[in-house]
C-alpha cells in the first residue's frame, strides 16, 4: 500500500499541473480570443452608446430608473439599487415582515402616482440580479399615465412604444426592455 | 398557472429522452475507451499528458488502487486552488485589485469546487480575481464532474465483469471524460454564450454614464468560458453572487432553457449507457423512468406553488404569482422549472432565489437534495447514488419473495447491502447533525437573515445543499463566517468520499462474483414494478428521514404564510 502511495503521486501531481494549464488557461484565452474575434461586441458587454458615442449602459443588464419622467425599473436588492459590483435578490422569505413593510410602502407609492387597477406582481417586487433590464409589458402599462402628463405627450402614442418595444420567448414570459423603451421615449420626445 | 408553463415543462423532459441515446451511445463509446471522431485532434493531447504524467492507461486498477489515485488527484487540485485563492492578491489577471481569501473562506472554496458542489459564502464580484475565476475554479468544474463520470464507470463495470479484480484505470477515464466530452461541448457551448451576449473578456470593470446620468459599473470578464463548464458539469458555481439570475450569466430565455437542458444532459445520458454496459438498455430506460417520474413530481408541485404566489402580498393588494426574487424574461415556469433542475441534479446554479419562494416552492429544491440527488443527480454521483438505491430495493424485493436478491446478474449480499446502508446513512447523519447544531448555538443562530421558521430553513438548507454537494442556497444565510465556512466545508468532503469509497467497495466486490443469468424466480428489473418500487424506495429512504425537519422548516413556514403571520 505504501508502494501504492508514492507510485500515485507523480500522476496526481503531474496531470493536475496538465490540467490546470489545459482547463485554466488555454481554454479560456482560446474562448476569450474566438469571442472578441467574432462576437466583440457582446464579448464586451454589449455596451449601448448614445448618438455621442458615449456608453450608457449595457442591453443585457438594467439600471436604475427614478425619474418620473422615465419608465421606473423595478425594485433592486443589489447594492442600493443596481449596483453592477454588487447583484443580489433580498432573500426575504415569504413569512418575512421586511418583505411586506417594503411591497406595502411601494404599493402605496404606485397608488399615489395613479396607478390603477391590478398591480402588476414585478413591480412592486426585487428582481433575483437586482440587475433586472426588464418590466413586464403589465408594469409598463401602469406607468404610462404619469409619463404622459409629465412628459405632455399623448397616452396613446407612449403606450404604443411599450407594444414595439416587447420581447416574446418560447421560454419565457414577455418583458420590456427599460433601457430600450426609455431611449425610444427620449427619441419620440426630441 | 399555464398551458405554455406546463408546456415548457414537458417539452424540457422530451427534448432530453430524445437526446438520451445519442449522448448516452457517445459515453459508451468513452467508457469502453473506443475511438472517436475526435481523437483525430485530441488524440495526441492524451497521450502527451499519459506519457508526461508516467501513466499508462492500459493499467488495471482495482478499488482500491482507482480510489487512491482517485483521492489523491482531488487532493492536489485542492491545494492547488487554495494556495491560488489565498495567493490572489500577488498573482496577476486581478485587474480590480481584489486582495487574497481569509483561511476559511479558501478552505471552503477549495473543497466546495473539487467535491462538484460549487457552494458560494462569496460574492464572485468582489472577491474572486479573473485568475482565481479561471485557474482556481473552472479547472474544478471540469475535473469534479470528470471524477463524478469515471467513478460511474468503474460502477457500471463493477456489475459489467465477470470475476475480474480491477475496474479500470481512473486517469484513463478521466483524461478521455475531460478531452472527448466535456472539453469540447463547452467550447461550442460558450461560443453560443457569447454570442447570446454572455461577456468573455480579460478586462474588468467598465463605468458607464446611465441614461440618467448617474454612474453605473459593470464587471465583465470571462464569463462564458465558465458558465458553459458550470452548467454541463452540473456544478453550479457562478462568476456573479447573483449566478444565473445575473443578466450577464443569463442573458434570454433561450439560454436560461439551454442551462437547464444542458444540467440534465449528461445525467440523461448516463442511464442509458449503464443499460449498454451491463448488456441490457432496458436497465437504463427502467432507472430513467423511476428518474423523471420523481422529477416531474417535484417540478409540478413548484410551478403550482410559485404560480399561486404568496397569500401575504396578495393581501397588499399585489394578487397572483411570486416575482419576489424572480427575473421578469424567465417569469415563474422558467424559473420554478430551474429551482427542480438545479436541486434534482446536484448543478446548484440558481436563475431565481429560492429563499423567497412561497414555503412549498423553497421546500422542493430542499427535498430534491434530501432524496441524495438521485434524481438524474450530479454527473457520474448521480447515476452511482441511484444504484446503491436500486441494490436496497431489490434487497427489499428479495426479502418479500425470501429470495437472494439479484440485480444486472449480480447477486447481491450482505456485503454490498451493508455498504449501500452506510454510504445512505452519511446524508440524514450529517445533515440532521450538523443543522441541529447550528440551530442551538451562538455562531449557527448568528446566520439566518430572516426569522422563525424560514430562518431555521435557511440553515436546514445550507447543510443539506452542502452534505448532497449542491451548492445552492437560502441565500440569506451569512455564511461566510469560520463557523459555517468551516463546518459547511467538512459537510461538503464527507457528503462526497463518504460516500464515494463504499460505492467503490461495492464495486469491487460486484466485479469479482460470477455472472448469475436470470431465471424464472429472478425480480424482474426492468418493468412497471420495478419502477414504482424505485420510486418507493427512494422516497421512503431518503425522504421520510427528513420529515421531521421539514416540519419545522418550510411547512411550519408555510402554515404562517397561509394565516398571514410575519416574522
Amino acid at each position: 500500500m505504501n508502494q501504492d502511495l508514492v507510485s500515485a503521486f507523480r500522476p496526481a501531481i503531474a496531470m493536475t499541473i496538465l490540467f490546470a494549464i489545459l482547463l485554466g488557461l488555454v481554454y479560456p484565452f482560446a474562448m476569450t480570443g474566438i469571442g472578441q474575434t467574432i462576437f466583440p461586441d457582446q464579448a464586451n458587454g454589449s455596451l449601448v452608446r448614445d448618438a455621442g458615442g458615449r456608453v450608457i449602459g449595457s442591453s443585457v443588464v438594467g439600471q436604475a430608473f427614478v425619474s418620473d419622467r422615465y419608465f421606473q425599473t423595478r425594485p433592486s436588492a443589489a447594492g442600493k439599487g443596481y449596483d453592477g459590483l454588487a447583484s443580489s435578490g433580498s432573500n426575504y422569505g415569504p413569512t418575512s415582515q421586511a418583505l411586506a413593510d417594503r411591497v406595502k410602502a411601494d404599493v402605496a407609492k404606485r397608488r399615489g402616482e395613479g396607478v390603477v387597477g391590478t398591480m402588476p406582481a414585478d413591480l412592486v417586487t426585487a428582481s433575483g440580479s437586482g440587475l433586472d433590464p426588464d418590466l413586464s409589458p403589465a408594469a409598463a402599462e401602469a406607468q404610462v399615465p404619469r409619463i404622459a402628463r409629465v412628459r405632455g405627450l399623448p397616452v396613446a402614442k407612449v403606450a404604443a412604444l411599450i407594444a414595439t418595444n416587447t420581447g416574446e420567448s418560447l421560454f419565457g414570459d414577455p418583458h420590456v426592455n427599460v433601457l430600450a423603451l426609455n431611449r425610444a421615449l427620449d427619441r419620440m420626445t426630441q | 398557472m399555464t398551458f405554455q408553463g406546463w408546456a415548457l415543462i414537458l417539452g424540457f423532459v422530451a427534448i432530453l429522452i430524445a437526446l438520451t441515446k445519442p449522448v448516452g451511445a457517445w459515453l459508451f463509446a468513452l467508457y469502453e475507451g473506443r475511438r472517436t471522431p475526435l481523437h483525430v485532434v485530441l488524440g495526441p493531447v492524451e497521450t502527451g499528458f499519459y506519457k508526461l504524467a508516467g501513466i499508462d492507461p492500459d493499467e488495471q486498477q482495482g478499488w482500491r488502487r482507482y480510489a487512491l489515485h482517485m483521492l489523491l488527484f482531488n487532493a492536489m487540485l485542492m491545494a492547488l486552488t487554495y494556495a491560488v485563492l489565498r495567493l490572489q492578491g500577488v498573482l496577476p489577471g486581478n485587474p480590480q485589485g481584489l486582495a487574497g481569501l481569509s483561511p476559511h473562506l479558501a478552505f471552503n472554496t477549495a473543497i466546495s469546487f473539487t467535491t462538484n458542489t460549487n457552494w458560494q459564502s462569496y460574492a464572485g464580484e468582489s472577491t474572486m480575481s479573473n485568475l482565481s475565476q479561471m485557474f482556481g475554479l473552472t479547472i474544478h468544474n471540469f475535473l469534479s464532474a470528470a471524477t463524478g463520470i469515471a467513478l460511474a464507470f468503474a460502477f457500471f463495470r463493477g456489475f459489467a465483469r465477470r470475476e475480474s479484480r480491477s475496474l479500470g484505470n481512473f486517469w484513463a477515464d478521466v483524461t478521455r471524460v475531460t478531452l472527448y466530452l466535456l472539453l469540447p461541448l463547452s467550447i461550442v457551448y460558450a461560443v453560443f454564450l457569447i454570442a447570446s451576449g454572455v461577456p468573455q473578456t480579460m478586462g474588468g470593470v467598465v463605468d458607464v454614464q446611465t441614461l440618467e446620468g448617474a454612474k453605473q459599473s459593470l464587471l465583465l470578464g470571462p464569463v462564458a468560458s465558465q458558465e458553459a463548464i458550470k452548467m454541463l458539469g452540473t456544478n453550479g458555481g457562478g462568476f456573479f453572487n447573483a449566478n444565473s439570475a445575473h443578466p450577464f450569466e443569463n442573458p434570454t430565455a433561450l439560454v436560461d432553457f439551454v442551462q437547464m437542458l444542458s444540467i440534465f444532459l449528461i445525467g440523461f445520458g448516463l442511464t442509458w449507457c449503464f443499460g449498454k454496459a451491463v448488456g441490457n438498455t432496458r436497465q437504463g430506460w427502467a432507472i430513467l423512468a423511476a428518474m423523471v417520474i420523481l422529477f416531474l413530481m417535484g417540478a409540478s408541485v413548484a410551478y403550482w406553488a410559485e404560480a399561486a404566489g404568496n397569500p401575504v402580498l396578495h393581501h397588499l393588494g399585489v394578487p397572483g404569482v411570486n416575482m419576489e426574487g424572480k427575473e421578469v424574461r424567465f417569469g415563474v415556469a422558467a424559473s420554478a422549472l430551474f429551482a427542480a433542475v438545479t436541486t434534482a441534479a446536484s448543478c446548484g446554479a440558481v436563475n431565481a432565489m429560492h429563499d423567497s419562494f412561497t414555503a412549498l416552492g423553497g421546500l422542493i429544491p430542499l427535498f430534491n437534495m434530501q432524496l441524495g440527488e438521485v434524481v438524474i443527480g450530479g454527473v457520474g454521483a448521480g447515476i452511482y447514488g441511484f444504484l446503491l438505491f436500486a441494490i436496497l430495493a431489490v434487497f427489499v424485493a428479495g426479502l418479500m419473495v425470501g429470495r437472494t436478491p439479484e440485480y444486472v446478474g449480480k447477486k447481491i449480499e450482505a456485503r454490498e447491502v451493508k455498504l449501500a446502508v452506510l454510504a445512505i446513512a452519511v446524508l440524514p447523519l450529517f445533515i440532521l447533525g450538523m443543522t441541529a447544531l447550528s440551530a442551538v448555538t451562538a455562531q449557527g443562530l448568528a446566520g439566518p437573515l430572516n426569522k422563525g421558521p424560514h430562518g431555521f430553513g435557511e440553515i436546514l438548507y445550507a447543510f443539506t445543499s452542502a452534505v448532497a454537494n449542491n451548492g445552492s442556497a437560502f441565500a440569506g444565510l451569512t455564511a461566510s463566517t469560520p463557523w459555517y465556512d468551516g463546518l459547511l466545508g467538512v459537510a461538503m468532503w464527507v457528503g462526497r468520499f463518504f460516500i464515494i469509497v463504499p460505492m467503490l467497495a461495492i464495486a469491487g466486490s460486484l466485479a469479482a462474483k460470477k455472472h448469475t443469468p436470470a431465471s424464472a424466480g429472478s425480480f424482474p428489473t426492468t418493468g412497471g414494478l420495478w419502477v414504482g418500487l424505485l420510486v418507493g424506495i427512494v422516497l421512503v429512504l431518503g425522504g421520510l428521514t427528513f420529515l421531521p425537519s421539514l416540519a419545522l422548516g418550510p411547512i411550519a413556514d408555510h402554515l404562517a404564510m397561509i394565516r398571514g403571520q410575519l416574522f
